[in-house]
């Protein structure tokens, strides 16, 4: 069961045990509750093996030792203060980070058994089993349509009739597919905000990756918006193995299987989020979950 | 943080800030007062030439001794009236209690080829009356600038003879002009186009021919093809016979009519119709007839080409060249700063040497446009345009094909020249491309130069345009540098023509940045030039406003089609 904190954490104003405001809060309520998918049978419980990963910044290290092990196909929270290393973690599983200039790592991160860094894996071909959403949209200045096909043409598919097919069901996994089948050749600009965010997600699921990775989704949407990526992340992590950056604990806790607390680039405590919500063992994580700092 | 008490006191405080407003106000007032008069000279001056002007006569007070050519009477279009220049007046003139005693009025007289002079300055107060006589016309010629002329007689060589108040003489001349006219244009088809490809084609044989000459054994192949040298050769002159012989005749028809007329001063002149370019009264137009022939000047001035030392005529060569120019400089300087600015921007370390490259590029900015001309000759013509001619044209020296300035040379300076312009633009529109656009597209999996190539060339295209335009505008207005890398006053051919292989960018080139300085400065006449020069100058600026609207137009195409870059 979700938590049941009255407080509202991080400024995040929505909350569980307030009666529904909207009539859209309440359809959709429902779905959220039952954790039915948690019973199903899993897969590879160590499908990202984050092995003793210690990451610097120049000189400045922002990943202390961190050992943790994502499961596959379930969703996995990441929270924490501002600050701590949840970005830098979660944009060193598709080796973002390469990009900037005198980063330097200890450990390894494993993805069903290969290493990233392995000399001969390529990156792109790591990246391109690997989807990404970023916490600011970032819709491609392109059509709808050129934006969900985008991995599919850099990956030198052409054919029509799969990139048809692609934006179909990614949209339709996206839950966008309705508000935006008849304009798919209109700029993805003339989207609204969560719009823009969903066609993100739908963008980085195009070429069937095996692992989506989430950086805050919804810090920049209204509840509505919210609510339909989550309902979102519940129907792609039967697909997909999720990672979720959130500052927000009723998000962690009504979306992901397990969370993991990140303070000051330590790894405090990576549980079952129901243990993480309900009866964290640290107490830093206490303090953390129920509001009292951050 | 604690509030000013309220102040009792009615004294106004000053405009705290509200000076700067003023100031900086006041500097772009001053540039932009500058520029709009710059403009309205120029404006005012450049059409002002091709308004058909009434003519007046001008009659001279007897009590004066002012005369023109022995008369009391001149005729000309009023240009201006000034104040006279305080040395030149006697002190009976400025004793005068008539104002107009120290003025003087500025007259177009034409007729070059009686007076010698086309415009004459006379004291406004020697001037007792002035009329509009009806019966002027005012003749373009082929030579010797217009003539403003009192019509006598048209006559033939076989005897026809109409005179000047004979009703059908307006209906004649005007039919004869026309028919000269249509002659000239096919005069010049022939002798330009038909027998100039002769020409071109007679050229490469002989020197074919001069090799066999000087050969002192000839193989069986070489014997045969110095045959079939010769006998093309000799086809081409049977090909060039008559058509030398059509212009002949055609140009002996231009000299049948003659029109004979006086001109106020009273000699009695004639000359041949054929030498009539266009002819109008300029004292019998109304005003939806003034306007037409303004249309008609315009045109002709746009679509013509230069005659009389370029003084007269139009200049088509000189704006056909500054935009083959500036075109050929935008296709070559494009591609190298758009390149250079990826590598510095997207692939280069950011570090002290891109630093110091980018410092470098700057400068290159601010290098006198000479400089860059000197560069050119020494290392695009001589270099080389030197070494292209040893190795694919050395049977045509020692006369240069590309060894000389020409219009690529032209470009490819005036590349150089702007690139840095391009850079800095381009390197800013690369810079502007968000971050979160290209890490999606990384995370998306693609490589950085795909990336690059779907898009972050595509979204920063209108900056790159935009560099491209400014490019465009130093370009086509520089002058200096081209002066010694193949800009002429009067280019036989123009670079891109319906000859063989049709675009010849080692042709010599017009331009009208040039055409400016050489009508300005370099003419035996200033005087007569002046018209020209304004309205060659206003004809640069509205191409150089045109070129930059294109590509505003295309640039705000690019925008629309990538939509806002703020969400
Ligand atoms: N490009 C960078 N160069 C140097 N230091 C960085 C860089 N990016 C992040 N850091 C530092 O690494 C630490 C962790 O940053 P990170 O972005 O991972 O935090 P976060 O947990 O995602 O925070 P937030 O919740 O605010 O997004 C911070 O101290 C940050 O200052
Ligand atoms: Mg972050």
């Amino acid at each position: 069961m979700p938590p049941t904190h009255s407080r509202s954490v991080q400024g995040e104003t929505r909350d569980m045990t307030t009666p529904p405001t909207s009539a859209i809060e309440a359809q959709r309520r429902p779905k959220v509750e039952p954790r039915s998918e948690k019973s199903k049978p899993t897969g590879n419980p160590e499908h990202i093996r984050i092995a003793d990963y210690s990451f610097y910044y120049g000189m400045s290290q922002a990943l202390h030792t961190i050992d943790l092990a994502i499961p596959e196909r379930q969703a996995t929270a990441l929270i924490g203060p501002s600050g701590c290393g949840k970005s830098t973690l979660l944009r060193n599983i598709n080796r973002m980070n390469d990009l900037i200039d005198g980063i330097r790592h200890e450990g390894d991160i494993t993805i069903a058994g290969e290493s990233i860094y392995d000399p001969f894996l390529e990156v792109i071909s790591l990246r391109k089993r690997i989807g990404m959403v970023f916490q600011k949209s970032n819709p491609f200045p392109k059509t709808i349509y050129e934006n969900i096909v985008y991995s599919l043409r850099v990956a030198g598919r052409n054919k029509k009739s799969e990139l048809d097919e692609t934006v179909e069901t990614s949209l339709k996994a996206a839950a966008l597919w309705e508000e935006v089948k008849d304009r798919l050749n209109q700029s993805a600009f003339s989207l609204s905000g969560g719009q823009m965010q969903r066609l993100c997600i739908a963008r980085a699921i195009a070429n069937r990756p095996e692992i989506l990775l989430m950086d805050e989704p919804c810090s920049a949407l209204d509840p509505i918006a919210t609510g339909k990526i989550e309902d979102l992340i519940h129907e792609l992590k039967r697909e997909y193995t999720i990672i979720i950056v959130t500052h927000n604990m009723q998000q962690a806790a009504r979306v992901s299987d397990r969370t993991a607390f990140l303070y000051m680039g330590k790894l405090i405590e990576y549980d079952e989020t129901e243990k993480i919500f309900m009866d964290p063992a640290d107490p830093q994580t206490e303090a953390y979950v129920s509001g009292r700092f951050g | 943080m604690t509030n000013p008490p309220p102040t009792t006191s009615t004294r106004p405080q000053p405009p705290a800030g509200e000076t700067y407003v003023w100031v900086t106000g006041m500097g772009l007032t001053i540039g932009l007062v500058m520029i709009l008069f710059l403009l309205g000279l120029i404006l005012r001056n450049g059409i002002g030439v091709f308004w058909p002007r009434r003519v007046a006569e001008v009659t001279f007070r007897e009590e004066r001794d002012t005369r023109f050519r022995e008369g009391l009477r001149t005729l000309g279009v009023i240009l201006l009236e000034q104040d006279r220049d305080i040395r030149d007046l006697t002190p009976e003139q400025i004793e005068s209690p008539d104002p107009a005693d120290r003025r003087e009025k500025q007259l177009f007289i034409g007729n070059r080829d009686v007076y010698g002079q086309s415009f004459a300055f006379f004291n406004a107060g020697n001037i007792a009356a002035i009329d509009y006589p009806d019966n002027v016309i005012r003749a373009e010629r082929l030579e010797w600038g217009d003539a403003l002329l009192f019509p006598v007689r048209l006559h033939s060589r076989d005897g026809v003879e109409i005179l000047a108040d004979d009703p059908a003489f307006d209906g004649t001349l005007n039919r004869l002009v026309r028919e000269v006219g249509d002659r000239r244009r096919e005069i010049n088809r022939i002798e330009r186009f038909a027998i100039g490809r002769i020409n071109l084609q007679m050229r490469d044989l002989e020197l074919r021919e001069r090799f066999f000459a000087r050969q002192d054994a000839l193989t069986p192949e070489q014997e045969a093809e110095y045959a079939t040298v010769r006998q093309r050769m000799a086809e081409l002159q049977a090909e060039y016979d008559p058509l030398a012989a059509q212009a002949g005749v055609l140009r002996a028809r231009q000299m049948e009519y003659t029109l004979d007329y006086r001109v106020i001063s009273g000699e009695a002149r004639s000359m041949p119709v054929g030498h009539i370019v266009h002819y109008y009264y300029p004292n019998r137009l109304n005003t939806p007839a003034r306007v037409r022939l303004m249309a008609h000047h315009i045109w002709d001035f746009l679509s013509g080409y230069p005659r009389e030392a370029n003084t007269e005529g139009g200049i088509f060569p000189a704006i056909f060249g500054t935009f083959v120019m500036t075109l050929i400089m935008s296709i070559a300087v494009m591609p190298f700063g758009v390149m250079a600015a990826i590598y510095l921007r997207e692939y280069a370390r950011q570090g002290s040497l891109v630093r110091a490259v980018r410092i470098a590029i700057n400068n290159l900015a601010g290098v006198p446009s000479i400089v860059f001309g000197i560069f050119g000759l020494g290392f695009f013509v001589y270099l080389v345009g030197g070494t292209i001619d040893n190795l694919f044209f050395p049977q045509a020296l020692p006369t240069p094909t590309f060894g000389t300035g020409g219009i690529m040379w032209a470009s490819l300076t005036l590349a150089l020249m702007t690139v840095p312009v391009v850079i800095v633009a381009t390197e800013e529109a690369l810079a502007a491309v968000s971050r979160g656009v290209r890490e999606g597209s990384l995370a998306c999996g693609a490589s950085k130069w795909q990336t690059i190539q779907r898009l972050v060339l595509p979204a920063s295209a209108p900056g790159i345009l935009t560099g491209l335009v400014l490019a465009m505008a130093r370009g086509a207005g520089e002058v200096a540098p081209l002066m010694l890398v193949g800009v002429v006053a009067l280019a036989p051919n123009l670079p891109i023509d319906s000859m063989f292989p049709f675009i010849h960018l080692e042709r010599k080139f017009m331009h009208m940045g040039f055409h400016i300085y050489d009508l300005g400065f370099q003419s035996p006449d200033s005087e007569a030039a002046k018209p020209m020069v304004f309205a060659t100058t206003l004809v640069l600026i509205l191409l150089v406003v045109v070129l930059n609207l294109l590509a505003i137009m295309v640039r705000n195409h690019l925008r629309k089609k990538y939509a806002a870059d703020t969400f």
